[in-house]
């Protein structure tokens, strides 16, 4: 017979280069297949993925643009990589990005007669209460009746939007406009711009600093010790005294907290008001750059970047080229799908063998 | 005598592992071959070769006389070449007869004839003394069945070759007794036997030659009548082994450390697995709790251990109650605790070494202060404890799942034993381990005894409970047969408590 059969075999872990390497594998392999749909559309693929990163990074505009774009995803990505760390389900990170936005904005339009620095820190902690508080519920229903979180999480995303889609059509209703909208923030409530005339604002550092603080707290201290070893094996840590049930509860919350900082970002930072589609699913993209960037808060980081080029110059390919801009969820979508395959050749090698 | 198979200079290597180096190994008719070596000898990765699952780097085989390439078992399976596997490839939801004709050709047209089948299964199974119900479901069967299966499963391919990977590590003595009566007549037959070990006592039983494999190397071929268990031990380790540690007597027992009064438990079916157990160990004690697995032995264990609640009775630990408590607690009462489950308990596989040595004292100083874990204590700790227990690791960052099965249990008792235990909960410690890392762990729990530390050793090696033990407790159905002083024990007694003969005498009393 001339077959020729695969077989996985579990393989020896591969040196660190090769964890820097898939996901670079993972983008060029995602750009070859994504190709294949430009190819249909009888684009050339050279020339849409030069206006895609040109379009993302090529003018000072556009990559002020994309630092915008960058900062709700980096965050939603660490957001997910440290529930996924846990190995705690979180795909609710857009949910908790609103339950952020919401309680910020609550926070924000009280109008309060405090320094710009303190209030702009309330408004942080009001959008990582928010986000906190909503991302605990499902694991405190994990945790004490085993429900699913994937499910769970997922399913709380909708009652949020709809929940805040409800208050601004009803008791938050800009009563100027009559938009579904919230009235502005205060200005002491709002996050500085970084560059005059550019959208790009302090939260962006925020969620730069928030990738080095949660490196810290996952190499570095107890919690972070505890969340990798629940992660790898709850059971074996359970055995060994860690308290599972409290980790799977702290990583949540504190996952469901930065993805709520997302929330705040783009209230305090971007539109100074709330309104119903605040986030293009952001917290979805933060499972994919999650995984693209391996979990390790850096990677992340890279990853939140790379797809914040994609979205901001998916505009400019797609006037360029004259192909729909929804090209760029269809890249985010081939890179999760090429990066879960290439994470499974990262645990097992497949050995090929010819019939004669 | 006739040779049935030829494997000549076969070489497998994985990755950074020489797993066969160049061996050259002959299966003759009708005989026992016995394939002799410690844990990742390479016994296994041979025998997967043969059978066609794992594919060899070079190296030729013969069968019959005849050049042969082996690509799967479908392949040795047409040449005759069967194999049952240390776990088992059965379909759970499937009928015996089910699985055993699952894969081949439908024998009527296209249909399958399940009644001839079943039929030819039965004569199968009176003609070799491989009892076992046709109809039933794999899922309602013991251990010892399934096993049965698995062989009928071969011989219904007409196999001339026979491979068993340590075919006796789940079963019980007597089922043991009888799997070698059957191999007995199959031999008788002119069929060969292939027999994966590290046990030398049914090694010398059953064996009419035995291979003896060290390191991925051939070190030796011997015929039983012209050798000793010594000198295979010898052969396999590499140097004499002690078949008996000398024990220190302790003269007189200490206080009782820890009671145990009238446990009561459900299994994770809901079935009641303990029934009222009880039993005191002192400190300079090992008391050993013997019985074929399956009797309570995982779910005493899982409730000293904190990981399983009792339905009735307390444990009492140096006068007080510390029933109900979580892993935590009695891991800071000073309890020490070595599980059976080394995998998927007593490790996390995937986090490198160090964390596993400091995961029960992480939040101890000086491991830790505040919320920070103090990185350079945690490296000269487990550095220390590396070299202390002779941990074979190329580093202490290397990720544990890659180390054998020895040093994997030698991490587990470095972090257990650097906290200074008082008492050691020990399950099955040396299971799957080669003779040298048990003599090891072995010398560890005599020397913790001769400190004043109380153990607990729970285990189906009856050789290791006789070797270790104070006294011995058998437990049978979840109840104690009887509680005997090492020096009163007779096998034969031991034999029947364990199949379900209560003692009379001395601790009948409760």
């Amino acid at each position: 017979m001339n077959l020729i059969s695969f077989k996985l075999e579990k393989r020896t872990p591969p040196p660190w280069w090769f964890r820097i390497l898939m996901p670079i594998m993972a983008v060029i392999i995602s750009l070859a297949i994504s190709s294949i749909f430009l190819l249909i559309l009888r684009k050339n693929p050279f020339t849409a993925f030069y206006y895609l990163f040109y379009g993302g990074l090529g003018t000072k505009f556009a990559f002020l643009e994309m630092l915008v774009k960058a900062t709700p995803l980096i965050l939603t990505g660490i957001a997910v990589s440290v529930a996924f760390l846990a190995k705690y389900w979180n795909i609710g990170a857009e949910g908790q990005l609103y339950a952020g936005a919401l309680l910020a904005t609550w926070v924000g339009i009280q109008n309060f007669n405090l320094s710009p620095v303190f209030y702009v820190l309330l408004v942080i902690v009001a959008g990582f209460v928010g986000g906190g508080v909503w991302s605990f519920i499902p694991a405190y229903l994990k945790a004490k009746f085993k429900v699913d979180d994937v499910v769970t999480t997922l399913l709380m995303n909708y009652i949020m939007i709809y929940f805040v889609s409800a208050i601004l059509t009803g008791p938050w209703r800009n009563p100027v406009s009559m938009w579904p909208e919230s009235v502005n923030i205060a200005e002491n409530a709002r996050l500085i711009q970084l560059v005059p005339r550019s959208r790009v604002h302090i939260g962006f550092l925020i969620a730069v600093a928030v990738v080095f603080v949660v490196y810290f707290i996952v190499k570095k201290t107890k919690l972070g010790f505890e969340i990798r070893a629940t992660g790898s094996n709850p059971k074996a840590a359970n055995f060994l005294g860690i308290n599972t049930l409290k980790t799977i509860i702290i990583a949540s919350v504190l996952s469901g907290g930065i993805a709520g900082l997302a929330g705040v970002s783009e209230v305090a930072g971007v539109h100074y008001h709330l309104i119903h589609n605040l986030s293009p699913g952001y917290g979805y993209s933060g499972i994919v750059i999650a995984m693209l960037g391996g979990l390790n808060p850096f990677g992340v980081l890279f990853a939140a970047l790379y797809f914040s080029v994609i979205i901001t110059g998916a505009q400019m390919m797609s006037r360029s080229v004259g192909i729909p801009p929804y090209i760029a969820d269809v890249i985010q979508g081939i890179t999760l799908i090429v990066m879960l395959a290439m994470l499974l050749l990262f645990e097992y090698k497949i050995s090929i063998r010819r019939g004669k | 005598m006739e040779k049935v198979v030829e494997m000549q200079n076969i070489r497998k290597t994985f990755l950074h592992t020489i797993a066969n180096n160049n061996i050259n190994f002959d299966i003759c008719k009708g005989e026992v071959v016995t394939l002799l070596g410690e844990n990742g000898a390479g016994k296994t990765t041979l025998m997967k070769i043969l059978y066609g699952m794992y594919s060899m780097d070079s190296g030729e085989i013969y069968v019959k006389g005849k050049k042969v390439d082996i690509k799967s078992p479908k392949d040795a399976i047409s040449l005759g070449i069967g194999m049952v596997h240390q776990h088992f490839t059965l379909v759970k939801s499937f009928s015996v007869t089910e699985n055993v004709i699952l894969g081949l050709p439908p024998s009527k047209g296209i249909e399958i004839d399940l009644e001839s089948a079943k039929k030819d299964l039965i004569s199968l199974s009176k003609k070799y003394g491989l009892e076992v119900n046709p109809d039933a479901k794999i899922w309602q069967l013991s251990v010892g069945e399934k096993q049965r299966v698995e062989i009928i499963k071969a011989l219904y391919r007409n196999i001339d070759v026979l491979i068993l990977d340590e075919p006796t590590a789940v079963l019980t003595p007597q089922e043991a007794e009888n799997l070698f009566d059957t191999l007995r007549l199959l031999i008788k037959e002119g069929k060969s036997i292939v027999f994966i070990s590290h046990k030398l006592g049914e090694v010398m039983e059953i064996s009419d030659r035995i291979v003896i494999l060290r390191n991925g190397a051939l070190t030796g071929e011997k015929n039983k009548k012209d050798t000793t268990k010594k000198e295979l031990a010898r052969l396999m380790v590499g140097r004499e082994v002690l078949e008996i540690i000398e024990k220190e007597e302790i003269p007189e027992r200490g206080e009782p450390l820890l009671v145990a009064q009238n446990l009561h438990a459900l299994n994770d079916k809901g079935i009641e697995a303990l029934r009222g157990i009880s039993f005191e160990v002192r400190s300079g004690e090992i008391l050993g709790i013997a019985g074929v697995s399956g009797n309570g032995q995982r779910e005493l264990e899982n409730i000293l251990c904190g990981v399983r609640e009792n339905t009735d009775g307390r444990i009492i630990f140096k006068g007080k109650e510390i029933t109900g408590k979580k892993p935590k607690e009695i891991i800071n009462l000073g309890i020490g605790r070595i599980p059976e489950d080394r995998m998927e308990e007593g490790l996390i596989l995937d986090l490198p070494v160090f964390e596993n040595l400091i995961v029960e004292s992480y939040d101890k100083r000086p491991l830790s202060s505040g919320i920070l874990i103090n990185y350079s204590s945690v490296k000269e700790f487990a550095e220390r404890i590396v070299k202390e227990y002779d941990v074979k690791t190329p580093s202490i960052y290397t990720t544990t799942r890659t180390l054998s099965g020895g040093n994997l249990q030698k991490v587990i008792l470095g972090r257990v034993l650097s906290r200074n235990p008082e008492f050691i909960i020990a399950s099955q410690p040396i299971r799957g381990l080669d003779v040298g890392a048990a003599e090891y762990i072995h010398t560890k729990l005599l020397s913790a005894r001769a400190n004043g530390v109380g153990v607990l050793l729970i285990s189906e090696d009856l050789d290791e409970i006789l070797m270790l033990s104070d006294r011995v407790l058998v437990m049978y159905e979840g109840e104690i047969m009887g509680i005997l002083d090492r020096k009163d024990i007779t096998i034969e007694e031991l034999g029947l408590m364990m199949t379900g003969t209560r003692m009379g005498g001395l601790h009948e009393s409760n």
